[in-house]
């Protein structure tokens, strides 16, 4: 990169947040291998009720996330990403993910960090997620011009639908959810 | 005196044996080793990991569009013309991005873990796996192909997946978000139910 090429800080910035990518990705998938989530048992668990630790892990990073990102972005500080709803594609999408995860056993993130801690099986997902992939794209035309468009709602988040304010809302759900939590504790005895 | 220590040696060796048959073969998640830290601090650690991404980063969590990303660069390797034509990837460039470079780190990342903590399985079929559908890698690789492709056909329609809507998308109240995972795990649960406990 040379200082006088216009574009240098700005691909200087684009392969600084690819590096950014790959470090995070690495706490990202300790973090899934230390919390038992890359391994099989631990997530057909979930699946057959017998094993709550994917529930734990999923419920305190929303708490903690939640409650952290939105006071960053009160202080001005983050953008938020809220993913548009559309409550056809949610509920049918949703469906055909549930079947295809109790299938493989683990869902994209974790069936990477199963790769990592060497679960060869997830090589064959991995070639099913890249050509669910193509297949999705090959429809993604028609889809959008039907599937799709069924209850579009936007970005609709829970505090419009309620119709409070959002900070009412994280200060209510964030207790909410940690007392859900330690009801899961209590009535499956650690796991 | 001798041979009741070789009766009892035998036996000891022979319920061990037993035991150690049975945790291979059971069907039980709780016959297996649990997460190596609390669940509640790892997760607590990856809602802070989101609060990094959002400031450095202007992103959230998510996996599974990493996968479209490679499904693209193959495509177009293959059939450029149509993979361009195609209205998905004129949305979602087919191209190394960041969700790809996290997905890769994810792997880095989580062999860094099992080899830190001695957990490096080394297996083509998870033995809970095995105790229900033998122990063909044929069939674990066609479950698992089949499982990947419903999984990210599925993702893409619903617009994420359990990184994206199920941490990502809850976090930040999006409705869409709440509803594709209970709808994640209604499908999942009902698929797993009829797979092993039924």
């Amino acid at each position: 990169m040379t200082a006088d090429n216009p574009t240098s800080s700005e691909s200087f910035s684009k392969v600084n947040q690819l590096a950014l990518g790959l470090f995070f990705g690495l706490i990202f998938g300790f973090l899934l291998q230390k919390g038992g989530v890359a391994k099989y048992h631990i997530l057909l668990g979930v699946l057959v009720l017998e094993d709550f630790t994917v529930i734990k892990v999923m419920l305190s990073a929303i708490i903690v996330g939640m409650l952290g990102i939105f006071a960053m972005h009160q202080a001005g500080l983050v953008e938020l990403h809220i993913k548009p709803t559309r409550y056809a594609a949610n509920v049918i999408g949703g469906l055909v993910f549930g079947v295809g995860f109790a299938l493989i056993g683990y869902c994209p993130g974790t069936g990477a960090a199963a790769l990592g801690q060497g679960n060869y099986d997830a090589i064959g997902g991995v070639l099913g997620l890249i050509a669910g992939s193509y297949l999705y794209a090959e429809a993604s035309g028609a889809l959008s011009q039907s599937v799709e468009k069924w209850g579009d709602r936007g970005k609709l988040t829970l505090p419009d639908l309620v119709g409070v304010s959002t900070r009412t809302f994280v200060l209510v759900l964030a207790p909410l959810l940690a007392m859900a939590l330690f009801a899961v504790e209590r009535f499956t005895q650690g796991r | 005196m001798r041979i009741v220590t070789i009766a009892l040696t035998l036996l000891a060796l022979s319920l061990t044996a037993t035991l150690a048959w049975a945790q291979e073969q059971s069907t039980n998640p709780e016959a297996y080793s649990g997460p190596a830290w609390s669940p509640y601090l790892v997760g607590a650690l990856i809602g802070v990991l989101s609060m990094f991404t959002f400031y450095f980063s202007n992103k959230p969590l998510g996996a599974s569009t990493a996968f479209a990303r490679v499904a693209g660069m193959l495509g177009t390797m293959v059939a450029p013309q149509h993979t361009k034509s195609l209205k998905f990837f004129k949305d979602k460039k087919p191209a190394v991005d960041w969700e790809l470079m996290l997905v890769i780190g994810v792997i880095v990342g989580a062999f860094l873990a099992a080899w830190q903590g001695g957990e490096l399985t080394g297996q083509w079929v998870p033995p809970m796996w095995e105790a229900r559908f033998g122990e063909s890698v044929g069939l674990r690789m066609v479950a698992a192909f089949i499982g990947g492709g419903l999984m990210a056909f599925g993702a893409r329609l619903a617009g994420g997946c359990t990184s994206g809507h199920g941490i990502s998308g809850t976090m930040q109240l999006s409705v869409g978000s709440w509803i594709a995972v209970i709808f994640f795990f209604v499908g999942g649960i009902a698929t797993a139910m009829l797979m092993f406990r039924i």
